[in-house]
């Protein structure tokens, strides 16, 4: 009995196959290609980090011995930490002012709220180099000296609409019953967000705050603008290094980054799908 | 009453308590996005001081300057064209950008939404990697297989399609495929949740009428898509019109956008006034177009009413 059903599908499966309705020519080339686009440079780039000889255009063997210049140079060292250590605090602060601004907007729809929308989504929509240029002059204007504090206020200030972004998405999809449930049962309000919302939040949360990471680890042009003569993060020595022309020093560094930058989108994206299930 | 308002009202209004939770977030973005921009208005009606900074006379100098130069013996002023073909060129960089990634996205887009859930899945993951990996290390990714001796020309020159290397880097191609580059994911992502939301009924219906492929594509499937393909070229445009990264590493510094002109002003030109005057210019243009099609927004849903 379960065989005729499975049949039937069969063919309808083959029939679509055949002359579905959907299909064009050309499209899946050209899918394909895109993606040959996309990829091939990244690719190439990350295969001749692992080149034993100083040329970047001759393969002459694989070694790991740019990654060991890489690790062995102090400079990149102190790069490396100011970026992460930069991104930590900037995700962490921007994800706490965007939980709070989520729980206002999404919660009560009080009014104002497209208003507060359009404020929190604006570093999204003004042209990077403008903001870069704004915040220069801002600092210069209100008298804090250029370097690591600098960048960081920067930082804060562009994550915070990726952050807001997920985490407001989390709190439209949550049951609204669930918090009235806990109000039942006479938790207070407070009580009900810890025990219950909160926890609920915690991919939107999490992806929220990777994304804000990432943006911040790999912001080139406002940083590079705000940074002063005496702060540098990763994305601004490797400019630097390639003032001096493409060296593998340059590859392999840029394919640690692209290492880090996709394992944390695929993680993200993980979370944001383990989210969804529940 | 139901027992949360109960034990709120008691404590603190609910008002207060959006302002608190709302209220950081927001001053953190007025007062370190919006009152720059404030200042940067401000700045760019002001006197450019010899290094960097502004003397506090109002001028619209930094706006003329723009078109004209002015003469240091006898003060008049001449028609000079050079920011000008700057800005021309950074439009129509972007345009052309903004195009090719359509025509290469549409197709994509469209593919990608009618595959089965788990390729679909696939596809999807491997469009948005590159959207978020690092602007700069792609970029250079970009220049790395474009240079001279990089593995384009090293493949042609292999197999004697060439005998000198192809000036593939350093040029407006490379810029321009390099905005292609930067951007293309920003428009394959909104265009594919169109497509995904796509009545294939109405190809259905289209074909049934006796349409080919290509009239179905074009005059069904496309205009139905309009809002997405507009959203996505924007999304393209928008930041490729302001771009810095690709013009000057791509460009080699020979084909400057509005985007290093304005970088430029705040970093070895010194001339504070006329960057904020050309932040002015690209902010607004880029404002008006968001604002245009906000309201375009505005207007097909309440058609839909």
């Amino acid at each position: 009995m379960s065989n005729a059903p499975s049949s039937a599908m069969k063919t309808i499966k083959a029939t679509a196959r055949i002359g579905d309705i959907r299909a064009f020519a050309g499209f899946g080339a050209v899918s394909v290609g895109c993606l040959i686009f996309l990829y091939a440079p990244i690719v190439f780039l990350a295969a001749y980090s692992f080149n034993d000889g100083r040329s970047v255009s001759r393969w002459s063997g694989f070694s790991f011995r740019w990654y060991a210049t890489v690790f062995g140079n102090e400079n990149i060292q102190t790069a490396a930490l100011n970026s992460v250590i930069i991104a930590i605090i900037a995700a962490t602060v921007s994800t706490l002012l965007a939980l709070g601004a989520a729980v206002a907007t999404v919660n009560r729809r009080a009014s104002g709220g497209e208003a507060a929308y359009l404020v929190l989504t604006f570093p999204l929509m003004v042209p990077e180099i403008v903001t870069a240029v704004a915040s220069l002059v801002f600092f210069v204007a209100i008298g804090i000296s250029l370097g690591f504090v600098t960048i960081l206020m920067a930082h804060i200030v562009f994550c915070i609409p990726f952050a807001y972004l997920p985490i407001k998405a989390r709190l439209e999809g949550l049951d609204a019953s669930l918090p009235a449930a806990a109000a039942d049962l006479y938790a207070s309000p407070a009580r009900a967000f810890a025990r219950i919302t909160l926890p609920l939040l915690v991919p939107g949360l999490l992806s929220g705050w990777l994304l804000a990471f990432i943006i911040s680890l790999d912001d080139f042009i406002i940083t590079a603008l705000v940074a002063g003569p005496g702060a540098t993060t990763l994305p601004l020595h490797i400019y630097g290094m390639l003032r001096l022309g493409m060296t593998p020093e340059v590859n392999a560094i840029s394919t640690l980054m692209l290492g880090a930058s996709t394992v944390l989108v695929l993680v993200s994206a993980l979370i944001g799908k383990i989210g969804h299930k529940h | 009453m139901s027992a949360r308002q109960l034990s709120l009202s008691s404590r603190v209004s609910p008002r207060l308590a959006d302002l608190g939770l709302l209220g950081p977030a927001i001053a953190v973005i007025l007062l370190f996005m919006v009152a720059p921009m404030a200042i940067m208005f401000v700045y760019s009606f002001l006197q450019a001081a010899p290094y960097g900074g502004v003397e506090w006379t109002f001028t619209t100098e930094a706006y003329s300057s723009i078109l004209f130069e002015r003469d240091f013996l006898d003060d008049s002023l001449t028609f000079t064209p050079d920011y000008l073909i700057i800005v021309a060129r950074s439009v129509c960089q972007a345009g052309l950008a903004t195009l090719l990634c359509l025509v290469i996205s549409v197709p994509t887009a469209y593919y990608i939404a009618t595959r089965p859930e788990r390729q679909k899945n696939i596809w999807l993951v491997l469009i948005t990697i590159p959207y978020w990996v690092n602007l700069l290390i792609r970029t250079i990714a970009l220049l790395f297989v474009l240079r001279g001796d990089g593995p384009i020309n090293a493949v042609l020159m292999q197999f004697g399609i060439i005998s000198e290397p192809l000036p593939l880097s350093y040029n407006g191609f490379a810029v321009c495929l390099g905005l292609i580059y930067s951007f293309l994911p920003f428009m394959v992502l909104p265009l594919y949740s169109a497509f995904e939301r796509f009545d294939f009924r109405l190809l259905e219906a289209a074909y049934d009428l006796y349409a080919s492929r290509r009239i179905a594509f074009f005059r069904i499937v496309l205009p139905v898509m309009r809002p997405g393909l507009i959203a996505g070229s924007l999304l393209v445009f928008i930041p490729s019109i302001g771009s810095y990264l690709a013009p000057d590493i791509l460009g080699g510094g020979k084909t400057l956008m509005i985007g290093n002109l304005i970088g430029t002003q705040f970093q070895s030109a010194r001339n504070w006034p006329f960057g904020a005057a050309l932040s002015m210019i690209l902010l607004t243009l880029t404002l008006l177009v968001l604002l245009w099609l906000a309201r375009r927004a505005g207007q097909q849903k309440s058609d839909c009413r």
